[in-house]
């Protein structure tokens, strides 16, 4: 138990080791140097934690474990360059570290002071060979952390450093200065709307569950972030869970609810980790338990696992599986507001939307509402992915523009080639084509051209990328994850998977592109749950925009992009072709012919496209066409 | 008094109370809406989608069988959008549906085949996949073909909810979900207690009794055979809705007549094994409770309820009264008694029941149901399949002149024919036990107490030296309650009588299946069950120990009640059966060659 | 097949009392045994006092919950959408053909299950093979054989 008076100290104390990672101080105490190793899951992949024993043996052998500090933190967002070790208080950062780098690192950089430039991030380079903060870099210059704000600033196992750097301050001015009301009317004016997919006004859904009558109240976190390619919620509670359990601890006051639940993939294993240990230390210090701050007010919270059930994030599916029930939704009204978890009133929501309630609190509705766009307030994370230089986790004011989000954040596009579109919103969302590029990335802007925020999951695709096949691989996951209660979406999304199938197959046949249509409407207009219908999405917005290439696909048999393997054949270059031989014997079915050194042909017609020869040329004159 | 609401659907304003729902309110004004999995009170899930509607300010439409008025909502069920969807959606529904429709056991009685007809499905646009399901058919009583399942889980719903019972759910998940039994295993190594109350739950033809119409016509060809058929009460107050007759029209007569059309050498009536159960429990009944037997002893003429005792609440089974039910005993009597009397060798015999019952198809494989290794009951088959036979050979039902009950039966009291409604055996029971106890007839014959809907029913009777405590409850979910409460000492009886289907055997598993409009309209359980009611008040006989053949039966063989010859041939014993077996997994698996 | 009993009833009496206990009592089990057997389904639906058929019906929903055992070396290729359009799906083939099993197949020696995941949410390291706790990532089908080589 820790009085408020014992968390300042705290803050205090620890607040010199923060403060020089922004520069603030050159040293604490006798530490002057912290070693920041990136252990979010990405680099965790990567290897980061044998990073820290080798930075943790290597500092103990050179006697300097007192004086250099390793910090495990959470995501710093640039993932494709992980593991990240960031050294303060220069600030150096550098990417790609392997653990066979980390005596480099002590002798060169710890103990003589020589940054190794090999392993700097290029980009912070100058042409000079000087090296430059690593928020000068294209990638973190126009972003805003606001929801990620302590993500790899702060090591997310330990209370204190959270603490230090204003945690659980907010809890504190709305135990000890605010009413339930006050609360509300705060969230509300600062328009935050909710972060996992549909954008509801996070305020309303807090006045509707304060509204509801009945004895227990309970307050919950949807963690489930099913979008494939997203991973902002999974990122923030690895990297500052307590910023969770704070926001929770103040839904609960604000509503009048002690009891929370967090359902969360059991796919996030370190996020696991980190939540419960983060719940401990809360416990340990009072925060969470019985009388918290001495003000009276109870509230508590536990972790609820899912199980690899993507419809789980439809709150009422989200609600039954914490019932332990198959996560099947149901018709709202009833609201979760009303009637949520074991019957309850149950206010839900995601963690990206947590994250930012202590900020807004503590900075007020007004500061929140300046931030984005009129009507989509503050800031959105986004995580960049599929054909983009920069993969990883980015967060920008709602608003920015796509463009800045891919060229100037993301670095643009692989290997030379062309911007094609850029997917939003996972299963339920749509493509948004290059002419759009400049579209605000906002909730009603991304509605208005056929898709939608989603949860944030943003994947960027090239020329190589045909579109019936990028709305055949969501419509294959949804088929998948369909719960399969109502017949639009157990019975309408197989069969519009079945037509994409035979269209990418050259077996579309006329009025495929119609049939598409028709039942894309039908499930829209009336799957039971939300994600049902959000279902067709894809299929709609890739109709929309790149009709043409559906229609090439059914009329003319051809794959404009060249990416569907039925509808292309093998060629040899003759120019190239050498006549070594190696794809001749290399075949399984005997299609191609050819005398040596001269060059050869295949047979199209016994041609199993199986791609072997591809493979094996050595030349690279045998190709997908 | 609950508050009211007005709301305007389709122009029309109404006022209805606050706590209905879209469907209920358009019902009420007589606006029609369609559904398919909602069943009042059991299945409200709101999963089918053809009873969208719009309903104003709503972005998708809404499902109105679970949607809740509210105070100045605007609806609209005969809008294009509508209309389109849930045509659209029937026909997703049809694209997954086995429509072998002619040859279906619920053609013309088909809850999807109307909706198809009603919203003018034509050719089917979105032709795809259909998992090919193995057909369930190792059940004594319940055949399961997940080829015509539509998911709406109303069977699951009355599994689990009303009957309490749970042994299917619903399993996988998307495309892939399906509605069965755990591992693929049958209903036959399950608890299912074979009630058919998912039969009539099933608004298409996934599931259907176990057929036992052609080892009927294959007897009755059996020149060497003696074909002898019996019904049970409740059949002749159903019978006729399989020939367009009114719901609650009592067809005994014509009935009896189809019988001996179809080749039957005697038709005889189960009552008779009705009367006989009530001199053997009655007799048991008052010597439990002057030598100190197991009290409460519970009723055991339903072998749904029997075996859901065994599976569920197997401390329970000294309480069960070692009679067999009435038709096995009628079966025992006719194989022994009947057969000495009419000089017939009891192998000879081929005795067919008429029951609105699929468990009892399950009863008569009962290792125990047999005399001399010769089985009480030959065949079972429900009222549905007896109207099948009937319409196979051609018999006009309808205006059939009626006819009697063959001799040396004759006909039954009054008593044995209310054994097809709830509560029914206690009062016959009640009518012999209380004559006997006060030694002259009853002032008041009908015990109202134990007639009606309510799921339990308690009542007390002051009798010389005894007052005597009875409960009565339908529906193994019913049973469960009453059970619990016994168990815990909470209350306590002298008797009980259970009937594993809600509203005892006239709304039984093997029933005629009303349509869906019939069910929304009428009481079917109150109109079948005054049919019995009337039928008792027109018998001459009305107390089951008045009657004149089970007068001469015990006079001539098998001397009083509870004797060493009834218990030889007229009782039985039960079985602690498990729930799940240890080696369920090596079951046959549905669709496995056996 | 016996399982431990003892260690199947911890894992119920553990979790009995709270409330929705199902899900985190498949979630021990799965742990515990690698996979949920019937027999433990058996207990559970007896402790829990509800019908087996819900437990399978659960356990079926979910897709992390197996009925079967899975391999010694369970295989993932992530098929989300960062790891998809990187080429994953070719990463999977050349898996399959090596091991001679589809995915969600387990070897005949019990050696190898392949599993097709969600997003593992490494998509910085798209596209992203995982065996039991290891992760490769940025792969090209090639890399494959090399890897599988290592786990025997």
């Amino acid at each position: 138990m820790k009085t408020l008076e014992q968390l300042e100290e705290i803050r205090n104390k620890y607040k010199q080791f923060t403060d020089m990672r922004t520069g603030e101080s050159a040293n604490a105490g006798e530490c002057r140097r912290q070693i920041m190793v990136c252990c979010g899951t990405g680099c965790t992949s990567s290897k980061s934690p044998k990073i820290i024993e080798a930075f943790e043996q290597e500092l103990l052998k050179n006697n300097l474990d007192k004086e250099v500090k390793v910090i495990k933190t959470g995501c710093f967002g640039l993932c494709a360059l992980g593991p990240v070790v960031i050294v303060y208080p220069e600030g150096i950062f550098y990417s790609l570290v392997t653990p066979e780098d980390v005596p480099e690192i002590v002798e060169e950089h710890i103990i003589k002071g020589n940054i190794v430039k090999r392993l700097v991030y290029s980009e912070t380079l100058n042409d000079d060979g000087s090296v430059k903060a690593f928020g000068e870099v294209g990638f973190y210059k126009k972003q805003m952390r606001v929801a990620l704000r302590h993500c790899g600033f702060i090591n997310p196992e330990n209370i204190d450093e959270y603490i230090a750097v204003g945690g659980y301050k907010a809890l504190e001015k709305v135990l000890k200065s605010m009413t339930r009301e006050d609360v509300i009317k705060e969230v509300k004016d600062s328009g935050l709307r909710g972060r996992g997919g549909g954008g509801f006004p996070t305020g309303m859904k807090w006045q509707f569950t304060y509204d509801s009558e009945g004895g227990e109240k309970y307050v919950a976190c949807n963690a489930d972030e099913g979008d494939p390619g997203a991973f902002m919620d999974r990122s923030v509670l690895e990297g500052d869970p307590n910023t969770v359990i704070e926001a929770m601890a103040i839904a609960g006051y604000a509503v009048g609810a002690q009891r929370g639940f967090v359902y969360i993939r059991a796919e996030y294993p370190i996020a696991v980790k980190r939540l419960e240990n983060a719940i401990e230390q809360a416990r340990e210090y009072g925060i969470l338990g019985e009388n918290i701050f001495g003000t009276g007010f109870n509230f508590d919270m536990e972790i609820r696992l899912g199980a690899g059930a993507f419809v789980c994030g439809e709150e009422t599916a989200l609600i039954h599986s914490i019932e332990g029930m198959r996560g099947e939704p149901r018709p709202r009204p009833p609201f979760p507001a009303a009637k949520g978890i074991f019957g309850k009133p149950t206010v839900l929501n995601n963690v990206e939307t947590y994250a930012n309630i202590p900020v807004i609190i503590l900075n007020g509705a007004q500061w929140f509402k300046n931030l984005g766009t009129e009507k989509s307030a503050g800031t959105k994370v986004f995580a960049l992915g599929g054909k983009i230089n920069n993969t990883g986790l980015v967060e920008v004011p709602m608003g920015t523009p796509l463009r800045e989000v891919i060229y100037d954040i993301g670095g643009g596009i692989p290997n030379g080639k062309k911007f094609k579109a850029a997917q939003t919103g996972g299963p339920s969302g749509g493509c948004i084509p290059a002419e759009l590029i400049d579209t605000p990335v906002d909730f009603d802007s991304l509605v208005s051209i056929g898709s939608m925020m989603g949860s944030g999951g943003l994947i960027v695709m090239d020329e190589d990328n045909c579109m019936v096949d990028i709305a055949k691989f969501f419509l294959e996951f949804t088929v998948d994850e369909s719960c399969g209660k109502c017949p639009p979406c157990r019975i309408g999304t197989k069969r519009m998977l079945e037509i994409l199938k035979r269209i990418t197959e050259g077996k579309g046949q006329d009025g495929d592109i119609e049939k598409l249509e028709t039942l894309a409407k039908t499930i829209k207009d009336s799957a039971l749950c939300g994600l049902g219908q959000t279902a067709p999405n894809p299929i709609l917005s890739t109709l929309k925009y790149f009709r043409d290439e559906y229609e090439a696909h059914v009329y003319e048999k051809r794959c404009p992009a060249g990416s569907c393997k039925a509808l292309l054949s093998i060629k040899i270059d003759p120019d190239v072709c050498k006549g070594c031989t190696v794809c001749a014997k290399t075949c399984p079915v005997s299609a191609i012919t050819g005398e040596r050194k001269q060059a050869h042909f295949i047979n199209t017609a016994k041609c199993i496209k199986c791609g072997a020869c591809v493979e094996k040329c050595p030349f690279n004159a045998i190709s997908f066409k | 008094m609950m508050e009211k609401v007005k709301i305007i659907i389709d122009g029309k304003i109404l006022e209805v109370p606050s706590d209905y729902t879209v469907l209920k309110a358009a019902r009420m004004a007589h606006i029609d809406i369609p559904t398919l999995c909602y069943m009042e009170g059991i299945n409200e899930i709101g999963a089918c989608r053809m009873c969208l509607v719009e309903v104003k300010g709503a972005r998708a439409l809404q499902a109105s069988c679970v949607y809740p008025v509210r105070e100045g909502m605007e609806v609209y069920t005969n809008t294009q959008k509508v209309r389109t969807a849930r045509k659209a959606n029937l026909e997703l529904i049809l694209s997954n549906h086995d429509r072998k429709c002619t040859t279906c056991v619920r053609s013309e009685n088909c809850e999807l085949q109307r909706l198809a007809k009603e919203l003018n499905v034509g050719d089917i646009p979105f032709e795809g996949e259909n998992i090919n399901y193995p057909i369930d058919n190792l059940s004594a009583s319940i055949v399961r073909d997940n080829n015509k399942c539509i998911v709406c889980r109303r069977c699951v719903s009355v599994c689990e909810k009303v009957q309490t019972t749970g042994v299917i759910g619903a399993k996988n998940r998307g495309f892939k979900t399906e509605i069965g039994v755990p591992y693929d295993k049958s209903l036959k190594d399950t608890s299912c207690i074979m009630c058919g109350q998912c039969i009539q739950a099933c608004p298409v033809g996934a599931l259907r009794e176990k057929e036992h119409i052609e080892r009927v016509w294959n007897a009755l060809e059996n020149k060497d055979m003696h074909v002898v058929v019996q019904t049970a009460p409740a059949v002749r107050a159903a019978l006729g809705e399989e020939f367009g007759l009114p719901v609650g029209t009592c067809v005994t007569g014509k009935m009896a007549a189809a019988l001996k059309r179809l080749g039957f050498a005697k038709v005889f009536d189960t009552n008779t094994g009705a009367d006989i159960t009530i001199m053997e429990e009655g007799t048991e009944l008052l010597d439990r409770i002057n030598n100190g037997g197991v009290l409460p002893m519970i009723t055991s003429c339903s072998p749904g309820w029997i075996k859901f005792c065994e599976h569920y609440y197997p401390e329970f089974i000294p309480n069960l009264s070692s009679c067999k039910s009435p038709h096995t005993m009628l079966g025992a009597v006719l194989k022994s008694y009947y057969a000495d009397i009419m000089g017939i060798a009891p192998e000879k015999i081929f005795v067919v029941s008429v029951m609105p019952c699929t468990a009892k198809k399950y009863e008569i494989d009962r290792p125990e149901m047999e005399v001399d290794s010769l089985r009480d009951v030959d065949a079972v088959i429900t009222t549905r399949e007896l109207a099948r036979m009937i319409k196979e050979a051609r018999i006009d039902f309808v205006n059939i002149d009626d006819e009697p009950f063959d001799n040396p039966l004759g006909e039954a009291s009054g008593a044995a024919v209310i054994f097809g409604a709830t509560g029914g055996v206690m009062e016959a029971a009640l009518r012999t036990v209380a004559k006997k106890l006060t030694g002259s007839p009853l002032d008041e014959i009908e015990f109202k107490q134990t007639r009606g809907q309510e799921g339990i029913k308690e009542f007390e009777i002051n009798l010389p030296n005894i007052t005597l405590k009875g409960a009565v409850a339908h529906g193994t979910g019913n049973a469960r309650k009453l059970l619990d409460n016994v168990k815990s000492g909470k209350a306590q009886y002298h008797f009980i009588e259970v009937m594993a289907c809600p509203g005892g055997c006239v709304t039984g598993g093997g029933q005629p299946i009303p349509s869906f409009k019939t069910k929304n309209e009428l009481d079917i359980f109150s109109l079948r069950a005054n049919a019995l009611y009337e039928e008792d008040r027109s018998l001459p006989v009305r107390y089951s120990d008045d009657n004149e053949f089970v007068k001469k039966l015990y006079e001539e063989y098998l001397g009083e009640p509870n004797s060493h010859k009834a218990h030889e041939i007229l009782h039985t014993n039960y079985t602690k059966r498990e729930k799940y077996s240890d080696d369920f997994l090596d079951m046959t698996s549905v669709g496995e060659t056996v | 097949m016996a399982i431990d009993n003892e260690m199947l009833m911890n894992i119920i009496n553990k979790n009995k009392d709270n409330n929705g206990a199902l899900m985190q009592i498949l979630h021990d089990v799965q742990d515990s045994f690698g996979y949920i057997p019937y027999e433990a389904q058996k207990v559970i639906a007896e402790e829990l006092n509800v019908p087996l058929s819900e437990v399978y019906g659960v356990i079926t929903f979910y897709s992390r919950f197996t009925l079967n055992p899975v391999g010694k070396y369970k295989v993932g290729v992530c098929l989300g959408t960062a790891c998809y359009v990187k080429g994953s799906d070719k990463v999977l083939e050349r898996i399959e053909n090596i091991l001679k099993i589809k995915a969600g197949e387990t070897s005949a020696d019990g050696l190898y299950s392949i599993d097709a995941t969600r997003c593992v949410g490494a998509c910085g390291l798209a596209p992203v093979m995982t065996i039991n706790e290891d992760v490769y990532g940025k792969l090209v089908p090639e890399d494959v054989d090399k890897i599988l080589a290592k786990y025997k």
